[in-house]
């Protein structure tokens, strides 16, 4: 620990920290554009000047170290002065186009042209100008806007891991680019945007919506992938606007995907904004109420067990457990959450949990990926790894088929079950890393264990993290890569058939009479048989509507409160940012009405009421944060290892960018699907 | 004397090096041929394993010499960049930053002769104006940048390049032709249209740097001292 006196405050901060983080320590504000602490230091700006007693001129504080007994200045007028003149310098160049700029009022350079430069130029002559670059549909560029802080180089050479930005020449001709036009292929390009401090890269599909301070600020969570990210939504009136990520060093530290964060404007296409009813063949428009009629009509004799309701990706719990219990009460156990048909054994909850934790990766000494490709099913996990990667001595095993280059290296073992069964064997080397590792990690994805032999894989893969010492009292290195938002909740609600019920498969082709669909999507709907009726409940005009014989309107995830549980068990509590859309309505909601109708009322008429149930179905929903644990009970999940079948992993994801309803309905995704996922081949020139 | 390692243009914002360079002129593949292959072996022996990108620099120099010997012009064209890129397994946009920002990596199309004239104060003083009109004047262009229709000059204004005890100066490839003024100029373009290469160096009766006109001091003989016992001097010099 080194001592430092920033303007007379004593601080004690670790020994290499830099002079910049000893004056945050000390509560000053240091003004910057180039330093990011999540990014390597590159001290190209000069903002961050502070005096430092005994050095002969101001000092770049951002990459400085401090030392024991040393002195800070931050509010001299020679600092003052300093600043004032980088300020100068900085603008010289700089077009001064607020007023039409999208960065406006959330400007790190306005903002600290305010507060740290002078209140004029002196500079008359004529600036230079940058031609703007493309890159790609999510990204918009001013390039003449750049201070060229490199920011959104070393983002994407660091955390994106996608070395694509560069800056080419030198001098007054030094210019930000990927020098060949092409579109970034990273799936967390939007972060660049965030941290520009200028206008230089704003968002695309925001671009002259709207100004900062006419929106609304809500806090939600990220429901587009598992990983639970924290999202602020921005809204104006009844509009979402934009997405941003908050900050949380858990989960998504600040960073988030484009998927969560491009995917708004599909909140606001083929919505389903009222209730709709089949009559010979023909969707109608109806009130609620005759909606709900012809459903207690239709339900009128039928029996419970057939009966049957799956939940799609993207639910609330409190939709979740509310229709639970309105099958429980219709005297059906076919419920579902598995839409890809995912085989898990909920008798524990680290069996299909993340248990490490994403925090944890950073602990982790070497990493099993089974079935997985995290950069399209967490782009924000993958950063998390590709950091612990970066940090060094950080084995990396994939058993998956050929996917997208994941960021950092990693030892191709294999590309079905056989390669695990070696692996527990001992026959292969990557055994002996994972020995060797004093905190393994094994994570397990869908691809393993969305296919027949899926309790197999994942009671083996259980096997080996107990046999490479994965588990002990104060590690958990086995896990569950979920991409499904409301899987986890699901599992801990119980939301799977009852022994002796239906599960998907058992309700597709005539196995159920009325089959209710909770934004339920991604089946198949046309193994749904010809004569189930159904109910399909949700937001999106999408496969399961299309096949719907009623749709029930509901609200989407920026537009309800909610609870979500994120692939590592973190329960997380959302608000809603907007009204649904005409006369769509609340989830959970819907159902209590519903119940109603056909004489089974839920007992919640509030939101608090029906998060009572759901702490009174799993008490984990009434837990806060979520502890760090080891592993106890070394008794693996059900399902035999010698079962293992002999088929290559497939892949969980084959579109990142169409992935769900509302990223099917988003018009940026669909663009960035047919730029990055399929793009044309061009002719040779 | 090489311009590869003294030349070194710092601050000049060389109008060729700013925008990425149009498709229309960037050939649409490149290998290294057997010669380059040959030297790329020797170059990267000189690196540790995994150290392979600290070759760029004299991979790039490779690309430019091959150019020069296959189409007369020494440029490194974007699918050049890409193959160095891939032999050492570094991301494109490494290479790409390296090429833009070295003037004496050409990223465009040059004259079979790039001319690079020093305008900086030395060699102003000493007449460059008259050795950039010369140039101009034979290569039949009206501006720097500009190649000769002819695909025979391109001329590039470059900043000091060292050798301003000689100036005016200019580097022809990889030669220096220094002491020159108009007439020599005009000569010894003439000389290279023919085909012809005149030997490099001060163009005027001058070894090296030396004095003009021959030798100023250390006129004895080796060992020989002068009365008062110091070393032999020259009674010009004091
Ligand atoms: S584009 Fe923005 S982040 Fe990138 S160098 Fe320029 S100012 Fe910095
Ligand atoms: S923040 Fe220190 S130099 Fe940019
Ligand atoms: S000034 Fe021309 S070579 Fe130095």
């Amino acid at each position: 620990m080194a001592k430092v006196t920033v303007d007379g405050i004593q601080v004690e901060v670790a020994n290499g920290s830099s002079v910049l983080q000893a004056c945050e320590a000390a509560g000053k504000e240091i003004p910057r554009f180039c330093y990011h602490e999540r990014l390597s230091i590159a001290g190209n700006c000069r903002m961050c000047l502070v005096e430092i007693e005994k050095a002969p001129k101001p000092v770049a504080s951002c990459g400085y170290p401090v030392m024991d007994g040393m002195v800070v200045r931050t509010d001299t007028e020679v600092v003052r002065r300093a600043r004032r003149a980088v300020m100068e310098f900085l603008l010289i160049n700089h077009p001064l186009d607020c007023p039409i700029c999208d960065q406006g009022g959330q400007c790190d350079l306005q903002d600290q042209a305010f507060s740290y430069g002078s209140d004029h130029s002196r500079y008359a002559e004529s600036k230079r100008a940058v031609q703007d670059k493309y890159l790609g549909p999510l990204i918009k560029t001013v390039m003449t806007r750049c201070i060229q802080c490199t920011r959104c180089v070393r983002f994407a050479s660091e955390v994106a891991g996608v070395p694509e930005l560069g800056a080419t020449s030198r001098g007054e001709n030094m210019e930000i680019t990927t020098y060949v036009e092409k579109a970034l292929t990273s799936e967390l390009s939007g972060n660049m945007i965030d941290i520009c401090p200028v206008g230089a890269l704003t968002s695309k599909p925001n671009a002259f919506t709207a100004r900062p301070w006419e929106l609304n600020r809500t806090d939600t969570i990220d429901v587009l992938d598992a990983t639970g990210t924290n999202i602020r939504a921005c809204a104006r009136g009844a509009e979402v606007l934009s997405i941003q990520p908050r900050t949380n060093d858990e989960v998504n530290e600040e960073w988030m995907s484009d998927k969560g964060r491009f995917s708004f404007d599909g909140l606001r296409r083929r919505r389903l904004d009222r209730p709709w009813l089949r009559v010979h063949g023909r969707l109608q428009p109806v009130s609620w109420q005759d909606a709900f009629v012809a459903i207690a009509r239709r339900l009128e004799g039928v029996r419970g067990e057939r009966i049957g309701a799956i939940a799609g990706d993207l639910c609330d719990a409190e939709s979740m457990v509310a229709l639970k219990d309105l099958m429980t009460a219709l005297g059906s156990g076919n419920v579902d959450c598995r839409q890809d048909g995912a085989q898990y054994d909920t008798s524990r909850r680290e069996f299909y949990t993340f248990n490490t934790g994403i925090a944890g990766i950073e602990e982790a000494d070497a990493l099993l990926l089974v079935g997985c490709n995290p950069r399209h099913e967490s782009p924000v996990i993958n950063a998390r790894i590709r950091k612990r990667w970066l940090a060094g001595n950080f084995p990396v095993g994939v058993i998956a088929s050929p996917g997208p280059d994941l960021t950092y290296g990693v030892e191709l073992l294999g590309d079905r079950p056989s390669a695990l069964t070696a692996l527990i064997e001992g026959g292969a080397g990557f055994t002996e890393a994972l020995k060797a590792a004093k905190r393994p990690m094994i994570v397990v994805g869908h691809a393993a264990i969305a296919r027949e032999d899926g309790a197999a894989v994942l009671a083996a893969a259980w096997a080996l993290a107990s046999a490479v010492g994965a588990l002990t009292p104060d590690w958990h290195g086995f896990n569950v890569l979920h991409h499904a938002a409301s899987r986890v909740a699901a599992l801990d609600l119980g939301f799977v058939p009852r022994p002796g019920s239906r599960s998907v498969a058992g309700m597709m082709s005539g196995g159920v009479d009325v089959l209710w669909l909770l934004g339920a999507d991604e089946i198949g709907a046309g193994r749904i048989g010809p004569d189930t009726f159904v109910i399909y409940q949700g937001h999106h005009g999408d496969a399961g509507a299309a096949r719907a014989d009623v749709i029930l309107p509901g609200a989407a995830y920026v537009e309800k409160p909610g609870t979500y549980v994120n692939t590592e068990g973190r329960v997380q509590i959302a608000f809603g940012a907007v009204f649904p859309p005409g006369e769509a309505r609340e989830d959970w909601r819907i159902l209590r009405a519903f119940s109603e109708v056909v004489g089974h009322t839920l007992p919640y008429d509030d939101l608090p009421a029906v998060r009572r149930r759901l702490a009174e179905v799993n008490p984990v929903f009434a837990r806060q944060g979520l502890p760090r644990f080891g592993a106890s009970d070394l008794s693996g999940p059900a399902g035999n290892p010698a079962a293992l079948g002999n088929a290559a992993f497939g892949n969980a994801i084959h579109d990142y960018y169409q992935t769900n309803v509302i990223s099917r309905a988003s018009a940026t995704m669909a663009e960035c699907s047919r730029i990055l996922v399929h793009p044309v081949v061009q002719a040779a020139e | 004397m090489s311009g590869h390692a003294s030349a070194e243009n710092i601050g000049h914002g060389s109008p060729g090096h700013a925008p990425a360079p149009s498709t229309h002129e960037q050939p649409s593949s490149f290998t290294f041929d057997a010669q380059s292959e040959a030297e790329i072996g020797r170059i990267l022996a000189k690196y540790p394993e995994g150290r392979q990108a600290s070759g760029v620099m004299p991979l790039l120099y490779l690309v430019q010499d091959q150019m020069r010997r296959q189409t007369g012009s020494a440029w490194i064209p974007r699918v050049a960049m890409d193959a160095v890129a891939r032999r050492l397994t570094m991301p494109p946009i490494r290479v790409y930053e390296v090429a833009t920002f070295y003037l004496m990596f050409n990223i465009r199309p040059v004259g079979r002769y790039h001319l690079q004239i020093c305008t900086t104060t030395p060699c102003w003083l000493r007449g460059s104006d008259e050795v950039v009109a010369a140039c101009k004047a034979v290569a039949g262009v009206s501006k720097f940048e500009e190649m000769s229709p002819d695909g025979m000059f391109t001329l590039t204004e470059v900043e000091c390049l060292g050798a301003c005890v000689n100036a005016p100066m200019m580097q022809v490839n990889d030669d220096y032709y220094e002491d020159l003024d108009g007439d020599s100029t005009r000569r010894l373009l003439e000389a290279l249209k023919r085909g012809e290469t005149p030997p490099r160096g001060p163009q005027i009766d001058r070894y090296n740097s030396a004095p003009v006109g021959g030798r100023t001091t250390l006129l004895g003989e080796v060992g020989e001292r002068s009365a008062d016992g110091q070393p032999d001097r020259h009674p010009d010099t004091v």
